[in-house]
């Protein structure tokens, strides 16, 4: 096995301001996506040879890539897994330039989640017999805190602290941030009084319901180095698909080991041995603030049952010692689920190149993106890693 | 040949309660109310399992449904009850309906198939959930129940000792299909000429075809549509008030085709060997059934929580208001212009019969590890098709975790969603219904409920729920199928 590492990498990113996008369509958001990328890479529409559109529910199949952006009759394939839709079309895409077959591609995400009228998430099913009990993500994810409170003996109080800590640094990453849905302030009083949307979780406590899209362009390094300086390289590309559920009886709620086999492969990919010193940053999948926190030691950064102690002493802050998503996340981006991953790819992208404005770190050489979709015991996770170029 | 008679009884009242605590509510005594998911043939499940306990349901060779509330015009309640209580299926089922003597009529047939030796043992589930007018005296008196009788001819303790029966075609009370409520004819021409000309005309038969006074009576489970028509009945049969059972309109309400039945489960609760019980019913006539306890009485099977233990087992709704959006009186707007609800795929119901309706889990042959929903690949070993089926509605569970969610748009708001886990193996994530928030907690202990889902394209879609253990957990290892 070869893997991926420096063997792939982006020269131009695109990313529309993502929220309640009632002036754009899918197809708006996804020129706004691509044509940023081309200006960023520098390359026209017709350099790209074959494309990958990621999408939940929008799309169908990668047609209306072709038609938005009208590309000429080249290979589109339309990915949907979940979450991860966005980071595994660019996984795809990746996979195809490493294996010699294409120079240059574009990997776009998209959602348009606000023209159903509900303001919930609204994902077409297909028939089946019904029976299973009606929970949305919130509730899904409800049940990881109340058994993580429950086995790690946190008071209610304390755990809804904690996890209102976790939205508030978010919320201030998003304010230094233009293209995030919320760019407010919110403090942590206001999280945990904040009304119960499935108890333990509040308002704050979830990630919001956005439109929105981003892209990438991918080619090879020899390539890269002709377009620019400042390409970024794809140091590892993992998934991990849960197989067995919530069927086991004597799995805890409050770890999940897709992500836990998903990060395993890609820091082994990158060749990583220990994640909180070497990586400068972290864009993890905060649909919920209990799923950040139970991420934390999932990806190996906090130890187990102790993130509360890491998220008390600021280690994920834009200061701290690891900063985790540092654009707003989830929770300032909301999910439009098919183009987050990529979105995610986009803040490690500027990080890297010293181009995040007022949130950029000081050091930033190495980060990782990380979505996980589905729910607790049958997750589809996503891990990949990015480095600046030599 | 053998006697024939009750082998083993047992009732089921829903847990809530309207009355004197209940915001709004104008009736002066307290009525079971059911829970928004459940209906006739949920709470007939509920009584058919407070009966049948332990027992070997392969034993059981006919299922007989009385309601005047079935859930459907056209497909059969029974067969959905029989599935949920996983008894055979090369059995007898029938639904018994239109009628308030339904109950009465279903136990008469239960008897005489016993009696002629077309089936060993019968199970009656006689359930109603009738709907008065919003305020109307029948909202007021009515109250919703199930009761279940098991007869047979072996260890009977209650032996079937005669019953007489009038066909009287009487509009007093109908309901038309599709009408919402039930209507009534004028009170004074009903009472006359319907309850207090009929009931006595039916008992007199009785006692005369069995040469017996009235005297001769140790109890007498009487139908009666209110406290005040039930006293004057009584009175007009002669009955004294140590002779009748105590019809509890102030705690239950007119429970319809259920009722007479519910009184009778009642009545053997408190019997002593050796009397004689009647139950009395009303609609388009009246049945009188006589039933004669016998020693076997002592310790005899009345219920895993019967009359008794599910009268004491209560909560009570908070407003009227709550009440009238479970019967869907009340019509509310959904503020999240949610998606609606597709229909569920009817082969899909079929496939996963078995696992939806008899609640099976599947326990692997080569490892024995339980798993809900049954997997073709076991999820611990990875043998594949080697499984086998273990019923999980019967065992005790504890709550791993939950949630409580306000956004799902449940009509009991919040839902509570939990992961279950069973005694002997398995784990499901389940509804949890008939809780009060405050009791919802980390290892509480559960038992499994039959409920109604909803009702999408006509269809009644059912599924099992969680709920506050009401009493002692059961322990069974049986599986049918």
């Amino acid at each position: 096995m070869n893997g991926i590492r420096d063997r792939v990498a982006i020269i131009g990113m695109g990313c529309t301001k993502f929220g309640e996008r009632w002036d754009a369509s899918a197809a708006d958001l996804m020129v706004e996506a691509a044509y940023e990328a081309y200006a960023d890479a520098g390359i026209e529409s017709s350099d790209v040879q074959a494309a990958w559109l990621g999408t939940v529910s929008s799309f169908r199949t990668g047609q209306p890539l072709a038609e938005a952006l009208k590309l000429d009759y080249i290979p589109i394939t339309r990915v949907e897994n979940a979450c991860a839709t966005a980071t595994d079309a660019f996984r795809n895409a990746s996979y195809a330039v490493a294996a010699g077959i294409y120079d240059i591609v574009l990997a776009v995400g998209v959602e348009k989640l606000k023209d159903s009228g509900f303001s919930g998430l609204a994902v077409p099913e297909a028939p089946g017999s019904d029976v299973t009990p009606p929970t949305p993500p919130p509730s899904q994810f409800a049940m990881a805190a109340t058994r993580y409170f429950h086995q790690y003996g946190i008071p209610y109080e304390d755990g809804k602290r904690t996890l209102a800590q976790i939205a508030a640094k978010n919320h201030h990453n998003g304010t230094l941030n233009s293209r995030a849905h919320f760019q407010q302030e919110i403090g942590v009083d206001q999280v945990v009084n904040a009304p119960m949307i499935a108890w333990p979780l509040g308002l704050f406590d979830c990630c919001g319901v956005s439109d929105g899209a981003a892209a990438a362009i991918i080619t090879t390094p020899e390539i890269a180095r002709s377009f620019r300086q400042d390409y970024v390289l794809v140091k590892a590309l993992a998934l991990s698909v849960g197989a067995f559920g919530a069927i086991r009886s004597d799995w805890d709620f409050t770890h999940f080991p897709e992500t836990v086999r998903a990060s395993q492969s890609a820091f082994q990919e990158a060749g990583i041995s220990s994640p909180r010193e070497e990586l400068d940053m972290a864009m993890v999948h905060d649909c919920f603030t209990i799923t950040e926190l139970i991420i934390y030691e999932d990806l190996g950064l906090s130890q187990r049952g102790r993130a509360s102690e890491d998220v008390a002493s600021g280690s994920f802050t834009l200061e701290g010692e690891l900063p985790v998503n540092t654009d707003g996340g989830l929770k300032c981006f909301g999910h439009p689920i098919g183009a987050s991953g990529i979105r995610m790819i986009y803040e490690v992208y500027k990080q890297l190149q010293g181009k995040a404005d007022a949130r950029q770190l000081r050091k930033a050489d190495l980060g990782l993106t990380h979505n996980l979709g589905g729910r607790p015991g049958s997750f589809t996770c996503s891990v990949a890693i990015f480095g600046a170029a030599e | 040949m053998d006697l024939t008679g009750i082998i083993a009884c047992g009732a089921y009242v829903p847990r809530f309660r309207m009355g004197p605590e209940t915001e709004g509510w104008t009736g002066s005594a307290e009525r079971a109310v059911a829970n928004f998911d459940e209906d006739s043939v949920t709470m007939a499940v509920a009584a058919g399992l407070d009966c049948i306990k332990d027992r070997n349901r392969q034993a059981i060779d006919g299922l007989i449904f009385a309601s005047t509330t079935v859930p459907y015009a056209e497909k059969q309640g029974a067969a959905i009850i029989a599935a949920a209580l996983d008894l055979r299926q090369d059995i007898f089922t029938a639904d018994i309906t239109d009628v308030l003597r339904a109950g009465t009529s279903g136990l008469r047939s239960a008897l005489d198939s016993v009696a002629a030796g077309t089936a060993r043992q019968v199970l009656v589930v006689a359930a109603d959930s009738r709907q008065g007018a919003p305020r109307s005296e029948t909202e007021r008196n009515s109250g919703d129940g199930a009761a279940a009788f098991l007869v047979g001819t072996d260890d009977v303790f209650a032996e079937f000792a005669g019953f007489h029966t009038i066909t009287d075609n009487m509009l007093d009370n109908w309901r038309s299909s599709g009408d919402p409520f039930i209507r009534s004819w004028e009170d004074r021409f009903a009472t006359e000429e319907g309850l207090e000309r009929i009931i006595p005309e039916a008992v007199a038969g009785f006692l005369d075809k069995y040469t017996l006074n009235i005297q001769d009576i140790d109890k007498v489970a009487l139908y009666g549509p209110d406290a005040r028509r039930h006293t004057r009945l009584a009175r007009r049969l002669g009955i004294n008030a140590d002779q009748i059972q105590d019809p509890l309109f102030g705690s239950l309400g007119n429970t319809g085709a259920a009722f007479p039945l519910m009184l009778l489960v009642a009545a053997l609760e408190s019997a002593e060997p050796n009397q004689l019980l009647l139950t009395v019913s009303y609609g388009d006539g009246s049945d009188v059934l006589a039933f004669r306890t016998n020693s076997s009485l002592n310790g005899a099977d009345t219920g895993a929580g019967g009359m008794g233990g599910h009268l004491e087992s209560r909560a009570a709704i908070t407003s009227y208001e709550t009440y009238a959006k479970w019967r869907e009186v009340w019509l509310t707007d959904d503020a999240a212009r949610r998606p609606a609800p597709s229909s569920p795929s009817v082969s899909a119901l079929w496939r996963e019969a078995n696992k939806n309706l008899r609640f099976y889990a599947g326990r692997c042959d080569a490892c024995g590890y339980v798993q809900y929903p049954p997997q073709r690949v076991c999820v611990n070993c990875q043998a594949m098709d080697e499984s086998s089926s273990v019923r999980l509605s019967d065992k005790a569970g504890e709550v791993f975790t939950y949630s409580m969610d306000y956004i799902a748009g449940a009509v009991d708001t919040p839902l509570v969603v939990s992961v279950v886990d069973f005694e002997g193996g398995g784990r499901v994530i389940c509804m949890m219904t008939d809780r009060e928030l405050e009791e919802v907690k980390v290892g509480m202990p559960v038992s499994m409920s039959f409920r109604k889902l909803r009702v999408v394209n006509g269809i009644h879609n059912y599924y099992w729920k969680a709920i506050p253990r009401r009493f002692a957990a059961l322990e069974s290892e049986q599986v049918g199928g």
